[in-house]
């Protein structure tokens, strides 16, 4: 192995384990965990559509999960995972396009994306599944 | 053992920056079509979580919400797909393990929206 190729140990950064966690990082995090999750309940939602074309039967074993507890709290979940992810991706879009760079308005937008994600979870959750 | 090859040559053939840009404007582009629809498809589900089966097909099977579900669903797999491949290509750093994850996801996300497609258009058209 030639001096070039040789790996190097050399601790790597960030170093995530002495960073104190703030809201821009937080946030970023769960754009990516949301993203995840929505994708895997994309799947769920897609089966949701085949079970309906299958038969009466199908269906109504899917709907009983559905409208059990686990179900709903599935439910629920991927609401706010679509609502998070949906408002913060505008917010990404925003500074795709040049703009909310400054400090204090990647704070201003991120708190917004916290609090119109968190309302229409919940009026999503009290209208819809009735969950409270 | 040392390579002769120069640094240039290994690196030919392994993606350039112009490859990279698709990549990227088809996450932009498809997370913009999916603003709205998912708004529309986040307030029909919070309203038919508990429909049974003939409420459930005969709302997936009328002409507008067809359309809209096919365009939410095939959309919606592709964006979770590119956003998936991103972080693959972040996290997981074995060459062989990123193209095998990469093609996965893909596959999958391919037959789950074709099978969605396909029970959408039985359902409207009958089967």
């Amino acid at each position: 192995m030639s001096v070039a190729n040789r790996p190097v140990h050399r601790p790597l950064s960030p170093h995530l384990q002495v960073y104190r966690p703030q809201l821009t990082t937080v946030l970023s995090i769960l754009h990516r965990a949301t993203g995840i999750a929505l994708s895997v309940g994309a799947l769920y939602l897609a089966t949701w559509v085949i079970y309906a074309a299958a038969s009466p039967k199908a269906y109504a074993l899917f709907q009983s999960f559905n409208t059990s507890i686990v179900g709903r709290v599935v439910l629920g979940g991927w609401l706010f995972c679509a609502f998070y992810h949906l408002c913060n991706g505008i917010r990404h879009l925003f500074w795709d396009a040049g703009y909310g760079f400054e400090l204090k308005d990647a704070y201003r937008s991120g708190w917004i994306v916290v609090t119109v994600s968190l309302i229409a979870t919940a009026v999503s959750w009290v209208v819809g599944l009735r969950l409270v | 053992m040392s390579d002769l090859r120069t640094p240039l040559a290994r690196a030919r053939g392994l993606g350039s920056a112009r490859e990279g840009v698709k990549h990227w404007w088809a996450q932009r582009l498809t997370a913009i079509a999916l603003i709205p629809l998912v708004v529309w498809f986040a307030i029909s589900l919070v309203m038919l979580s508990g429909a049974d089966y003939e409420v459930a097909r005969a709302w997936i099977g009328s002409p507008l919400v067809m359309v809209l579900l096919i365009l939410t669903i095939v959309i919606g797999l592709h964006h979770g797909q590119l956003g998936l491949q991103v972080v693959i290509e972040d996290y997981v750093h074995g060459d062989g393990w990123k193209l095998a994850l990469i093609v996965a996801v893909r596959f999958v996300a391919v037959v789950f929206g074709v099978a969605a497609v396909v029970a959408i258009l039985r359902i409207g058209f009958g089967g």
